[in-house]
């Protein structure tokens, strides 16, 4: 199958000819498939914003191509209008992009540049708003007037009601407190399970992109320097420290107590694996014990 | 894009330049402007061109990120261009219909881009090469006379500093909400006027909020250490004038008495 998105060797370089001149990414290479829960990390500054926005034709490649479902995103001016809405973008601290006089306006106004009909706007917004948990009282008041994490997901909805195929999000939950962020994740997976979209999230939680997604891509220095399942990535902790990125807290643990002698194993990366395995050595010296 | 306009911005380095008190540089500039206004020889604007050159090369600044700056007064230059070629009077070379072009339009028409273009790219060099706040200070020290007529000076010259340093912030900010709203299929590129100004509300409603947000904060930063205005405020950094300044001073002056002298002799 096709990846739906796919980058070849796209390098950006910021204020070209100017003494600040610099390299963001370098020769980037990177595939997602259909229905794909993707994380990227890295350290601040090591140009994951700046891919992102090359995933909607935001910012145009220096050198490189974009390709959605195999064609050239900047194949023509249309074609790069269509990836607009295919490719749903979420920025960093979306809230403040609320403009509207009312919150139902605000998620209207993607799909009013789709072009589609009131009927079908008016449908598009109470999916979203159902998506991330707005009720429909809240939709006719102001956005202004909602709390920070209630704009978060107004503004996350904006985007969700264009119905993208890819949705990417850059630090979605950046700034809100634990249960706020729970919600915020329990959006994003309601949504890639009702469309089967694929979804791509920028983050510097390693707890929260453990648990949900199916591949990550580590960014250093403006390149992808380590990708794979989180269980292969997670194993090269010495590495990513050595990036100045952390490994999931239970892994941590899991490799403390390997240090002390407890025989868990060295690819652990949820709470559940690891409460699986202390469970079972658990159950296994209980056993020993009645043998003897 | 946005982030294209150098106007006003400061490329920091450490040259002969940059390391002139920033009142110096800007009582060159007012000489270099006088100069560049009396100038009616070509020798004079000669010798004005060498004069920019001489200062470009001892700032050490790449001479493309100098055209750059050009780019968004080029119009400008261009429309007074033509409008010179063809409203001054003078002997016909060729003539169609109403219009009718003069080699003194022509001569004049280039005299006065080339005018332009020094005055532009001579009165950018300060803000390439001197921070906002050095050259705040330098205008709150160069007007502090006016304290004794009870002027604000130094209320002028913060909110000065202030608008400067926020200027590149907004731009920032203007580019961010720029790329979201166009992450939701915002337009800003085509139609009429009508429609562009109405495609400006997603971006100018977001802008002003955290603008005015920003602006509260910033009184309350200010209030909290103390601020209260300019009566009794000591500064970390004093401007103190070197030698090379008033070389410098005295180098302006001297090219003022050549231009005229140019002007008569030549
Ligand atoms: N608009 C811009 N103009 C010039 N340089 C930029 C611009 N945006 C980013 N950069 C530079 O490009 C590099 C990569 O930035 P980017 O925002 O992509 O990093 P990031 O990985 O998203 O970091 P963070 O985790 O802090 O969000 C940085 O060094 C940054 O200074
Ligand atoms: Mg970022």
């Amino acid at each position: 199958m096709n990846p739906i998105i796919k980058t070849e060797k796209i390098s950006h370089v910021y204020s070209v000819d100017t003494p600040f001149e610099r390299v963001a990414i370098k020769d980037v290479d990177f595939e997602a498939e259909r229905g794909e829960y993707i994380g990227v990390i890295g350290h601040t500054g090591s140009g994951k914003s700046t891919f992102i926005q090359h995933l909607n034709g935001l910012l145009v490649p220096s050198s490189g191509r974009v390709l959605y479902d195999g064609n050239d995103i900047r194949a023509s001016k249309a074609a790069t209008r269509d990836v607009r809405f295919k490719v749903g973008l979420v920025f960093q601290y979306p809230e403040y992009q609320l403009f509207e006089e009312t919150v139902f306006k605000d998620i209207a106004f993607g799909p009013r540049n789709m072009g589609l009909s009131e009927t079908e706007i008016d449908a598009r917004v109470r999916e979203a708003a159902g998506f991330v948990g707005l009720p429909d009282a809240k939709l006719e008041v102001s956005p202004f007037d909602l709390s920070g994490g209630e704009k978060r997901r107004a503004a996350i909805a904006g985007v969700i009601a264009m119905r993208p195929e890819v949705l990417i999000l850059d630090e979605p939950t950046a700034g809100l407190d634990p249960h706020g962020r729970d919600e915020i994740l329990g959006n994003i997976d309601a949504y890639r399970r009702s469309t089967n979209a694929t979804i791509l999230v920028v983050t510097h939680s390693m707890d929260e992109i453990a648990k949900s997604a199916d591949r990550l891509f580590v960014f250093s220095g403006g390149e992808i320097v380590i990708s794979g399942t989180p269980r292969a990535v997670f194993l090269r902790g010495d590495e990513l420290r050595q990036m100045g990125l952390a490994v999931p807290k239970v892994t941590e643990i899991a490799h403390r107590l390997r240090d002390a002698g407890v025989a868990v194993s060295a690819d652990i990366y949820t709470i559940e694996q690891l409460a699986t395995e202390l469970a079972s050595m658990r159950a296994a010296i209980r056993g020993g014990g009645t043998n003897a | 894009m946005l982030k294209d306009i150098t106007l006003g911005q400061f490329f920091p380095g450490n040259s002969i330049v940059h390391r002139l008190d920033p009142r110096t540089k800007l009582a060159l500039t007012l000489f270099y402007i006088v100069a560049l206004f009396m100038c009616k020889s070509y020798f004079a604007f000669a010798l004005m061109a060498v004069v920019l050159v001489a200062i470009i090369v001892a700032s050490q600044l790449n001479a493309r990120v100098i055209l750059k700056g050009l780019k968004p007064v080029a119009i400008i230059i261009i429309v007074t261009a033509i409008l010179n070629i063809f409203l001054t009077p003078g002997e016909p070379i060729f003539e169609w219909w109403i219009i009718s072009i003069s080699v003194e339009g022509i001569i004049m028409a280039v005299l006065m881009a080339v005018r332009l273009i020094l005055l532009v790219t001579g009165t950018f060099m300060v803000s390439y090469t001197t921070s906002p706040l050095a050259l705040t200070d330098a205008i709150e020290s160069l007007l502090s006379p006016l304290k004794k007529l009870h002027f604000p000076v130094h209320e002028l010259a913060m909110m000065m500093s202030i608008a400067l340093r926020f200027i590149p912030t907004l731009i920032e900010e203007t580019d961010k909400i720029m790329s979201a709203q166009k992450a939701r299929g915002a337009d800003f590129e085509t139609g009429n006027i009508l429609r562009r100004a109405k495609a400006m509300l997603p971006i100018l409603v977001p802008l002003f909020i955290s603008a005015f947000s920003r602006a509260d904060e910033l009184a309350d930063a200010m209030e909290s250490r103390c601020y209260h205005g300019g009566i009794g405020r000591t500064r970390m950094n004093t401007l103190h004038a070197e030698a090379r300044d008033y070389v410098a001073l005295l180098g302006g002056v001297v090219i003022i008495g050549a231009v005229v002298a140019l002007n008569i002799l030549l």
